[in-house]
């Protein structure tokens, strides 16, 4: 098959199963499972290999693969491309995107069985596998922003996804407008860019090769708006509220689009946008400063949750913040492999959270989960693998990625980012393990209510070799490797090197420092009553208030306003001003129709009225001739 | 002479459009357009005669064999108008005005 061929394959193969899911569940009433089963699988399978298989060619090669579909609009000297791109960047993501996303749909037939919106759930998933790859391989932004439309489209519907329960709709409409808020500042700077440079070409190098063109403030302005929209995609300070709450869609959607794929769209667009970040410093260093707080405080937060999947809802929310510290000092490769790290051991741990609600009565509060160690075994052990991944234990995956973050903030030489990443880290250890010792080191014991099919169990377990050695990959110089991933991407980095002594006993530092906490977490949780002794500080179980902060600062007013111009604007200016309008037209019209009696010979007048009138106008007319 | 003549055609048009106006019956109206057209054909004669030209008589020939064949129309619409109404008055037909009150 030739590139483009390949590029096609891979794009096509969700949408057209989607479609045909679409057709099938439209059109036939009791549906088999296993006929979804089948079409979801091999939609998100072809892609998976093909998505492979292309990043394999392009890691080997260094080959660039395109494939230009159709031209969407062409006027004049500007046209708008559908035209697909596998860089490096481009391959690199869907290396892990679309082989992440079959896992969790083999995981999805295991936990989404006997639903009876089975079909509707695997539409709803390629349809997403589909939107999240174009949003990786669009050749120009407009592409882009289709496919970040799309996935949030997704998200929304799978959020609210039992529609029985109005509070889930509620959740996904919160995730929808809170985007809406991010797509602004998105479009809003696609718009600028155009309007700029657009004339010369709207692909992703046309624009990067005209940017020396635009003012510099000006530039600044549009790469803060492109972060507003990565704010919004990917749950950043202040837009982040809607992903604790877009927990209530069925696990395997949190494991896919909240963990592994979509929520890290945000970093992949501003790591695709490195030319123009580069060139706007300031607003780089605000992004690392938002990462920073962002980091931190869902962390300081997730240490309160008592609810497993918010907890690791938050934990995404902190791990984008770190990726978005290393986008923020220029390190856009460290960034990225974080990213890829965190795909494997986020969705991990999201199944395994998954594996433990439908064994145990769909309970979700790890007080109440205690003592499942002997009867979910394996669960226990990919956990806690994950657990110690995302700690950032040696040598697990998360180890070399947090690390490289780590050691970068260092050397970038902002060290109250440097600090606010270190307390993260920390924290992050403290609140993964105090989940961990909680829910499996305890006395008591818990029977499993519902077995787990098996094919739940084996995703689980490639995505467990996967978290264990996927780090390998970019070891480091001071471990004797040589960045594979980073000189594939080849991205515009900003270097900023730390002698190996430094990095070592950096490394050491920290590890050493996690390793005490989770000690610390062991003594207070592990065969203790440390949780029951908690204190309750509502301020950190209510997440600081923000959302009761948002709803009296924005919600209120808005909704203030919308009614002012519902009860007061529209009911008496404009409703009663064209109402008024309509009546001195029907009280013109009565007036004008009593001209118009039917009596013949009125009519005739009028003709006189009409004939004398034109013949006085005529002889003026002519008059003047005369 | 001419301008006499013009008068004269004058003269006869305004009292067809008065009586057309003025009167009810249906009959007189009738006539008063019968004196309109006659008025137009006097005036067409005239200029035509004047001018040393055959054209306008011609056309006010035609008038008069249209006005005919009108006279014949108008009559079965004067059969037709009696037996529905049992008059001619022209105000009792005017159902192609809007009723007010």
């Amino acid at each position: 098959m030739t590139d483009a061929q390949l590029l096609n394959v891979l794009l096509l193969a969700p949408l057209l199963n989607a479609l045909l899911m679409f057709v099938i569940n439209f059109s036939f009433k009791n549906v088999k499972q296993f006929i979804y089963t089948f079409f979801a699988l091999l939609g998100s399978g072809v892609s998976a290999i093909v998505a492979i298989y292309i990043a394999f060619i392009n890691y080997s090669e260094h080959k660039l693969l395109v494939s230009h579909l159709f031209t969407w609009l062409d006027i004049s000297n500007f046209s708008v491309e559908v035209s697909l791109r596998a860089d490096a960047l481009g391959s690199f993501m869907i290396l892990f995107v679309a082989p992440v996303s079959f896992l969790i749909h083999i995981y999805a037939t295991g936990y989404m069985d006997k639903d009876k919106s089975y079909g509707r759930f695997f539409i709803y998933f390629n349809l997403f596998v589909f939107f999240m790859l174009l949003l990786v391989l669009a050749d120009n932004p407009i592409l882009m922003f289709i496919g970040w439309e799309g996935v949030g489209l997704i998200s929304y519907a799978l959020i609210g996804f039992y529609i029985e329960d109005v509070k889930n709709t509620y959740a996904g409409n919160k995730a929808f407008i809170l985007n809406r808020v991010g797509d602004f500042g998105f479009l809003s700077a696609l718009m600028l860019l155009f309007v700029m440079i657009g004339d010369l070409g709207f692909s992703f190098d046309a624009i990067f090769a005209h940017l020396i063109g635009v003012d510099s403030s000006l530039l600044s302005f549009i790469a803060l708006l492109l972060f507003v929209g990565a704010m919004g995609k990917s749950a950043q300070i202040p837009l982040f509220v809607w992903l604790p709450d877009a927990m209530a869609g069925p696990t395997p959607v949190s494991a896919l689009i909240h963990a592994a794929t979509m929520v890290t769209a945000g970093v992949y667009m501003v790591a695709r946008f490195a030319p123009l970040y580069n060139m706007a410093v300031d607003v780089s260093l605000f992004i690392a400063y938002i990462g920073a707080f962002s980091a931190l405080f869902a962390a300081i937060v997730a240490t309160r949750q008592y609810d497993i999947k918010k907890i690791l809802a938050y934990s995404t929310m902190s791990q984008l913040g770190f990726m978005f510290m290393a986008l923020g000092v220029g390190a856009y490769s460290t960034a990225l492999f974080h990213m890829f790290t965190h795909a494997f051991f986020k969705a991990l741990l999201f199944m395994g959270a998954g594996v433990i609600i439908v064994a145990f009565h769909h309970k979700q509060d790890i007080r109440e989960l205690r003592g499942i160690r002997y009867s979910v075994p394996f669960v226990f052990l990919m956990m806690f693998i994950a657990s110690l991944t995302i700690s950032a234990i040696p040598p697990f995956s998360a180890f070399f990625s947090k690390d490289a973050i780590m050691s970068t903030l260092f050397a970038s030489g902002h060290f109250d980012i440097f600090i606010m990443a270190l307390v993260a880290s920390l924290l992050t250890a403290f609140y993964m393990f105090r989940m961990v010792f909680v829910l499996f080191f305890s006395e008591k014991y818990q029977e499993v209510t519902q077995k787990s099919s098996k094919t739940m169990f084996y995703p689980m377990g490639i995505l467990t070799l996967l978290t264990l050695f996927s780090g390998f990959w970019n070891l480091p110089e001071i471990f004797g490797g040589n960045l594979n991933i980073s000189h594939w991407l080849h991205l515009a980095d900003k270097s900023a090197t730390l002698s190996h002594e430094t990095e070592f006993l950096l490394m050491l530092g920290n590890t050493l420092l996690i390793v005490g906490v989770i000690y610390y977490a062991y003594k207070k949780y592990a065969y203790a009553d440390g949780i029951e002794q908690e204190k309750q500080i509502d301020f950190l179980t209510n997440k600081f208030y923000i959302d009761e902060i948002y709803h009296v600062l924005i919600v209120k007013p808005l909704g203030f306003v919308s009614l002012f111009f519902d009860k007061t604007i529209s009911a008496f200016l404009i409703d009663k001003s064209i109402n008024n309008l309509a009546f001195l037209y029907g009280k013109l019209g009565k007036l004008f129709s009593r001209i118009e009696n039917g009596n013949v010979r009125f009519y005739a007048l009028y003709i006189l009225f009409g004939v004398v009138f034109g013949f006085i106008y005529l002889y003026l007319l002519l008059g003047a001739f005369l | 002479m001419l301008k006499s003549y013009m008068i004269l055609s004058i003269i006869l048009f305004s009292i067809g459009v008065v009586g057309l106006i003025s009167r009810r019956n249906i009959i007189v109206i009738y006539m008063s357009i019968e004196l309109l057209l006659n008025a137009v054909n006097l005036s067409l004669i005239a200029i035509s005669a004047d001018l040393g030209e055959s054209s306008g008589q011609i056309i006010s020939l035609i008038i008069i064999a249209i006005a005919a064949s009108e006279a014949a129309l108008f009559m079965a619409l004067f059969v037709v108008l009696f037996r529905n109404r049992g008059s001619l008055d022209a105000n009792l037909f005017d159902i192609l005005g809007e009723k007010h009150d």
